[in-house]
C-alpha cells in the first residue's frame, strides 16, 4: 500500500490539564474527503491546530507524504503543501480581497503556476474575482467564507484542512460550500472537513469519523448518512 | 498663560514642522515594532543615542560625513538587530507587561554604558552643523536643517507607505499586525517580518540621530530621552495601534512642541513638557481610543 498524503497516528493533544484530543488516528489521501465530525469541544479543531503546528502534540505523530512533521513551525508546514481554512475564516478584513489571497501565496513552495492557480480559484469563486479591489470586511459572510477557501487554495496545496466553513452561512451558502469541496477533491486534493453539520458531512466524506471528548468513536461511511440512531449514539457516547 | 506672548512667525512654523516630520519618524519606527512584536520599545531613544555617539566619534576624529553617517547607521541597525536577538526574542511569548518593563532594563542599559564609554560631560557632533544656519526664502529665515528635516521626513514615510503598500514583505508585515497567528498559519515567516520590522525600525532612528545633532550637537547619556518620552506620549495620542494615526499623533506632538517652544518666553520653556502632557492627558480623557482613530474603529490589544 502506499504512503497516504496526510496521516495523523495516536495523536493526543493536551491544553494544560485538560487533554483535548486522545489517541486519534486517520488518513487523508489524494481525491478523498474524509469528515471528523463530533460535538463542541470533541477535540476537531485541536487535530487541525496540531496538524498545522499550531499546538505541539503530547503523543503521536503526524505525516504528510510519510515525512513527520511534529516540531515544525505553522509557516514550515504550510510550506509542506498544506493549507488551513481556519474556523471563523479569519480573513484579514482591513486588507481589500486581492491582498488577501496574495497572502495565501505565502505558503506556496513555488512561484511557478501561480497565475493558473489565481485563474483557477477565480473560476470556482467568481463572486471573489467580482470583488478584487474591495476590502475583505465589506464581503458577506458566505463571500468571506469563499474567500478563505480561496486564499488556502492560492497557496496550491495538497492537503485541504477546513475547520467548520459552514459556521454561520445561510443554507444556500452552504451548499456551495460543500459543492465547492467535491470540485476541489475531485482536482485529487486531500481534503479533511472539520464540522459540526454530521448528516450532511457522512453524506459528503469518503468516510467520517466522530469524536466525542477526545475520542475517537465510530467511523462511518456515506451510506450511513440516513442512520440517525448510528450517529446519534455516537454523540451521546 | 496671560504672561505668554504667542509671538509665531514663519520661522517658529517651519521649525515646528521639521520636529514633527522628525517625531512622526520615531513614532513610525516604534510602532512598526509595536505591530509585529506587540512591544512598545521606551528603548527606542538609546538607539538614536547611539547613532548620535558614532556621529561624534567620527567628528571627534576629524572624518568625513561619508564615514560619519555610514558609522551611524552600520551602529543603530546593529544594536536594533542585536536588541531583538538577545532580549526580545527570548521574552516574546511572555505578557506585553514583562517585555515594557525588559525594554526599560535595556534602556536604562545603554544609558549606563554610555555614561561608562563616554563620560558625563558628553561629546559634540558638530559635522553637519552648517545645516543650523539659515537660508532666506521670500523674505523670510528658514534653517536649512527645518527644510531638510521636512523633506526626508516626507521621503521616508512615502518610501514606507510604498513598502508596505506594493511589496510583499510589506503585505506580510501589515497581516501579522493584523493577526500574527493567522498570518504564520498561511505560511508568512515569522522571522523575516519581524527581522523586516527591525531593521526599518532602526534605519529610522539612524536617520532620527543625524537630524537631532544638527538640533543639539551635544551627544549625552540621555540624549533623545526626552524626545522619546513625547513621542511615545504622541503615539498613544494618535492611537497606538495603527501606524497611521500612531505617525500622525507623533508629527502632532512634535510640532506642538515645537511651536510652543518658540511662542513661549524663553523664562517660561521650562513649562513646556508640561503643557504638553496635560494636554495628552486631556485628549485620552475624551478620545481614549486615540485621536486620530475613527470612531469604533480602535482594534483591542491582542495579548
Amino acid at each position: 500500500m502506499s504512503t497516504p498524503l496526510l496521516a495523523i497516528e495516536g495523536l493526543e493533544v493536551r491544553h494544560g490539564a485538560v487533554t483535548a484530543v486522545h489517541g486519534l488516528s486517520l488518513e487523508v489521501d489524494r481525491g478523498e474527503i474524509v469528515g471528523l465530525i463530533g460535538p463542541n469541544g470533541a477535540g476537531k479543531s485541536s487535530t487541525l491546530h496540531a496538524i498545522m503546528g499550531a499546538v505541539r502534540p503530547a503523543a503521536g505523530d503526524v505525516r504528510v507524504r510519510g515525512e513527520s512533521v511534529v516540531g515544525k513551525r505553522p509557516e514550515e508546514v504550510a510550506r509542506q503543501g498544506v493549507a488551513l481554512v481556519p474556523e471563523g475564516r479569519r480573513i484579514f478584513a482591513e486588507l481589500s480581497v486581492e491582498e488577501n489571497l496574495k497572502l495565501g501565496l505565502a505558503g506556496r513552495r513555488t512561484r511557478d503556476g501561480a497565475d493558473d492557480d489565481f485563474a483557477r480559484v477565480y473560476e470556482l469563486f467568481p463572486a471573489v474575482r467580482e470583488s478584487l479591489r474591495r476590502k475583505a470586511g465589506t464581503l458577506s459572510g458566505g463571500q468571506q467564507q469563499q474567500l478563505a477557501i480561496a486564499r488556502a487554495l492560492v497557496a496550491d496545496p495538497e492537503v485541504l484542512l477546513l475547520d467548520e466553513p459552514s459556521l454561520g452561512l445561510a443554507p444556500r451558502m452552504v451548499d456551495v460550500v460543500f459543492e465547492t469541496l467535491v470540485t476541489i477533491r475531485d482536482r485529487g486534493l486531500a481534503v479533511l472537513l472539520v464540522e459540526q453539520r454530521a448528516q450532511r458531512t457522512v453524506a459528503l466524506a469518503d468516510r467520517s469519523h466522530v469524536l466525542a471528548n477526545g475520542q475517537q468513536r465510530l467511523t462511518l461511511g456515506p451510506e450511513s448518512a440516513d442512520d440517525t440512531a448510528a450517529l446519534v449514539s455516537a454523540y451521546m457516547a | 498663560m496671560t504672561v505668554a506672548v504667542l509671538n509665531i512667525d514663519w520661522q517658529t512654523l517651519a521649525d515646528a514642522t521639521g520636529l514633527g516630520a522628525i517625531y512622526a519618524l520615531m513614532a513610525v519606527g516604534i510602532g512598526l515594532v509595536f505591530g509585529v512584536l506587540r512591544l512598545v520599545n521606551f528603548a527606542y531613544g538609546q538607539l538614536v543615542m547611539a547613532g548620535a555617539y558614532a556621529l561624534a566619534f567620527a567628528s571627534e576624529h576629524g572624518w568625513s560625513l561619508w564615514v560619519g553617517i555610514p558609522l551611524c547607521f552600520a551602529v543603530v541597525v546593529t544594536l536594533s538587530m542585536l536588541m531583538d536577538r538577545i532580549v526580545f526574542r527570548p521574552l516574546r511569548t511572555q505578557s506585553p507587561a514583562v517585555m515594557l518593563v525588559a525594554t526599560f532594563a535595556v534602556a536604562f542599559l545603554l544609558q549606563s554604558i554610555a555614561l561608562l564609554w563616554f563620560g558625563p560631560l558628553g561629546k559634540i557632533a558638530s559635522s553637519l552643523a552648517t545645516l543650523n544656519q539659515p537660508v532666506t526664502v521670500s523674505g523670510v529665515d528658514i534653517r536649512k536643517i527645518a527644510i531638510v528635516a521636512i523633506g526626508l521626513g516626507a521621503l521616508c514615510l512615502l518610501a514606507l507607505v510604498l513598502l508596505l503598500g506594493r511589496t510583499r514583505v510589506g503585505l506580510h508585515m501589515r497581516a501579522a499586525a493584523m493577526d500574527f497567528r493567522t498570518a504564520e498559519l498561511l505560511g508568512v515567516r515569522a522571522g523575516r517580518v519581524i527581522g523586516a520590522a527591525v531593521v526599518i525600525s532602526g534605519v529610522l532612528a539612524a536617520i532620527v540621530a543625524v537630524m537631532l545633532t544638527v538640533q543639539n550637537p551635544l551627544v549625552t547619556p540621555d540624549f533623545a530621552l526626552r524626545d522619546t518620552i513625547l513621542v511615545l506620549a504622541g503615539v498613544v495620542l494618535g492611537g497606538m495601534n495603527r501606524l497611521v494615526p500612531a505617525t500622525l499623533g507623533g508629527f502632532a506632538i512634535g510640532f506642538a512642541s515645537g511651536l510652543l517652544g518658540g511662542a513661549l518666553p524663553t523664562n517660561q520653556s521650562q513649562y513646556l513638557p508640561s503643557f504638553l502632557f496635560a494636554a495628552v492627558i486631556l485628549v485620552l480623557l475624551f478620545r481614549p481610543g486615540g485621536l486620530f482613530t475613527r470612531e469604533g474603529q480602535q482594534a483591542v490589544e491582542r495579548v
